[in-house]
């Protein structure tokens, strides 16, 4: 074997056989769960190739529901807003948005053409979203297990109530709130941060973003660390965790020796976990006290100190000409 | 071919070298690729204005290719030199009969070679001759205009040196010119208020989703008789809601408002600003200032030579939703360059269109 051969990125091993159909009790659970399974190479490749049975519960089937609903309030309003003409919706969809009411009606209920639709929309979307929770928070129950994953998503969904309901309520206005739009909340997201200062002196901002970068840096570290090791079986975490072997040995001595300070087979996943988590709620805080507490960032980081002043001129007259520009000589320093 | 003891073994020790082949190749193709860049720089050069402090990320980029491109409108603009009247002589009335009122203080040969400018600026050949149509009219108000601005807005126009304006500044050899604008608002159908009037790829939004209507927001008066204000900020760190301070719409309809002068000056927001605070007066290069002044200026011209254009212009010149006046802003003059015609002193041959005095000084050419 090559030596290029175990050092993979795709999962070489995929079982295709029966499909893992899961158990069945006295609680009748296999009734609520799809009857049938299939198997997908492609899936294999990143993943388990066994596609199904799905459980979705009262609580799935809600969210999932409520959820087209929003979806479809969202997609119907934006084909009215093109006059229901098919090729200027799928021309402009990436323009098209259902906006939030107008600063004029508060937080009272607009006409439906002027952000009626809206609120009506975020109702859906707010018990779409709060129904998968729920599920994700019975579902580890029914199987025993702690409620990390809904905690973490219960994190994510902080920051989503913050800026779409909190927010909005402390400040008395439901225009303050995001438009469903690929493009348009991309503006909202730039005039927010206009808006109140720029939003990068702010520093649960600032903290948010650390969170996520060191996310990522984490997920890639933890990742590239188990694969890595997998040829001596590191990929078997939880047996590693309670009967440490010589993949955790060398996971853990190679970034000793690498930075002086290694996390343990079970500790990383406490890294990886908190510096999810606290990503949204971070960004939540700062979002939150954006508006309703603190008005203007940069002036607020002025008197803070940490917005620092240069004293080099401002125009271009002081670097270089214009003419000097058109005529190609370099200007400037 | 090759020699025996080599087939034997490769007979002997079969290897498959297509694996490593696209390795080597891969490899060998990036490594080239980056020592070529390495060498010779890479290929679409650019140059940078600087217009802030070292650290600010201040600076207009272009393409060296795009500097060094000619810029046929300048070059291809119209200009003769006057002929200075006879010593003493005050402005000559033209007895002509098919004199243009306006321009009757003219001597009758600065008259033609003026009348012959603006045909070609304009595109219009028959301008000023013959029936009174809607065009003669037009042009008396932009004439007006014209000198209005020239002998007024020096502050805008002339800010780095004497360029003026004349017809062609606008016009570059066409009847209407390019890049003017209508209102087009509610841009969506079956939407009222704040969701009616973004989100669309409109001429005016350049593309953008960002809303349509801050040029007649902005550039307008408004019901109370009065100019909107172009506000983003609220002043205070700390929360004090004033009835009356800018909202996050507020910001959107100013964005799209700055994002269509630094696409009519073919410039960016640090050309004027420094970005980590937009609204302070003591981070903007003073370029702003000509800036501010020439909104102010094209706030003029809408108002007094332009809107009431409504009842002159045939129907076939008017707006597409509403029917209103075509209208000028930062882009019919700059049309893309931070400077109109890259800095072409347009207005020196011309005194006639310098002053709305009536008196041309022809002094510089004695």
């Amino acid at each position: 074997m090559a030596y290029f051969e175990y050092q993979n990125i795709f999962t070489q091993v995929q079982v295709q056989g029966h499909p893992e159909m899961g158990m069945d009790n006295e609680n009748n659970l296999a009734a609520e769960r799809t009857k049938s399974a299939s198997f997908s190479t492609l899936a294999g490749l990143i993943g388990n190739a066994q596609l199904g049975p799905v459980y979705l519960g009262w609580a799935g089937t809600i969210s999932l529901a409520t959820g087209l609903l929003w979806f479809n309030i969202v997609g119907l309003n934006m084909l009215s807003q093109v006059g229901w003409s098919i090729p200027e919706f799928i021309r402009q969809l990436f323009w098209l948005a259902l906006e939030p009411p107008g600063p004029e009606y508060g937080l009272s209920i607009p006409p439906l053409n002027e952000g009626g639709w809206y609120i009506i929309a975020s109702f859906f979307l707010l018990v779409s979203v709060m129904s998968w929770w729920l599920r994700t928070y019975l579902l580890a129950e029914q199987h025993k297990m702690g409620k990390h994953i809904a905690w973490a998503f219960l994190a994510a969904i902080w920051l989503f109530l913050v800026l779409g309901l909190f927010r909005p309520v402390l400040m008395g206005q439901w225009s303050e709130a995001v438009p469903y739009g690929i493009f348009p909340h991309l503006d909202w997201t730039t005039a927010f941060s206009i808006r109140y200062g720029n939003l990068y002196y702010n520093p649960f901002h600032a903290l948010s973003i650390v969170f996520l970068y060191g996310s990522v840096l984490l997920f890639a570290m933890h990742g590239a660390t188990i694969l890595a090791v997998s040829r001596f079986g590191g990929d078997r975490e939880l047996e590693q965790i309670y009967d440490r072997g010589t993949a955790s040995e060398r996971a853990a001595l190679f970034w000793r020796w690498t930075m002086g300070f290694n996390a343990t087979m079970e500790g990383i996943h406490r890294w990886a976990w908190w510096f999810a988590v606290l990503t949204p709620i971070t960004g939540g805080i700062g979002i939150l006290l954006t508006g309703t507490v603190v008005d203007n960032w940069f002036i607020w980081a002025q008197e803070h100190n940490f917005a620092p002043e240069y004293l080099a001129p401002y125009g271009y007259e002081a670097y270089g000409s214009y003419e000097g520009f058109l005529g190609q000589t370099t200007g400037g320093n | 071919m090759l020699p025996k003891w080599f087939n034997e073994w490769n007979e002997k020790n079969p290897t498959n070298v297509f694996g490593p082949a696209i390795l080597v190749g891969a490899a060998g193709a990036a490594v080239f690729v980056a020592a070529m860049l390495v060498n010779f720089g890479q290929p679409f050069k650019t140059d940078t204005l600087q217009t802030g402090p070292r650290g600010t990320g201040m600076g207009v980029p272009e393409f060296q290719a795009d500097l060094a491109a000619s810029y046929p409108d300048a070059d291809n603009f119209y200009t003769t030199e006057p002929i200075v009247p006879e010593a003493n002589a005050r402005p000559i009335r033209i007895v002509r009969a098919d004199a243009e009122p306006t321009l009757g203080y003219l001597t009758p040969e600065n008259y033609d070679r003026l009348v012959e400018a603006m045909r070609i600026w304009t595109g219009i050949p028959d301008l000023f001759a013959g029936e009174e149509n809607y065009q003669t009219v037009v042009a008396r108000n932009m004439i007006e205009m014209t000198q209005n601005i020239n002998e007024f807005w020096g502050g805008h126009v002339n800010a780095n040196a004497e360029v003026g304006v004349t017809c062609y500044t606008c016009h570059r050899g066409q009847p209407v010119p390019n890049n003017i604008w209508f209102e087009v608002s509610p841009v969506n159908e079956n939407a009222g208020g704040w969701s009616a009037n973004q989100n669309r790829v409109t001429i005016v939004s350049n593309s953008t989703s960002l809303p349509s209507d801050y040029l007649e927001t902005y550039l307008l008066l408004n019901e109370d008789g009065q100019y909107n204000r172009i506000g983003v900020h609220d002043l205070a760190s700390r929360v004090q809601q004033m009835e009356g301070d800018p909202l996050i719409q507020h910001a959107e309809r100013t964005y799209a408002f700055m994002n269509y002068i630094a696409n009519s000056l073919g410039v960016n927001c640090t050309f004027c600003h420094n970005t980590r605070a937009f609204y302070d007066a003591a981070q903007v290069t003073p370029q702003w200032a000509t800036a501010t002044l020439g909104i102010q200026m094209v706030q003029e011209a809408l108002d007094l030579y332009i809107l009431p254009l409504a009842d002159v212009l045939p129907a076939e010149r008017l707006g597409p939703v509403h029917g209103d006046v075509p209208k000028l802003a930062c882009r019919t003059c700059h049309q893309g360059q931070q400077r109109p015609l890259r800095g072409l002193n347009v207005i020196a041959n011309w005194p006639e269109l310098a002053t709305t005095s009536g008196e041309p000084d022809y002094s510089a050419f004695q």
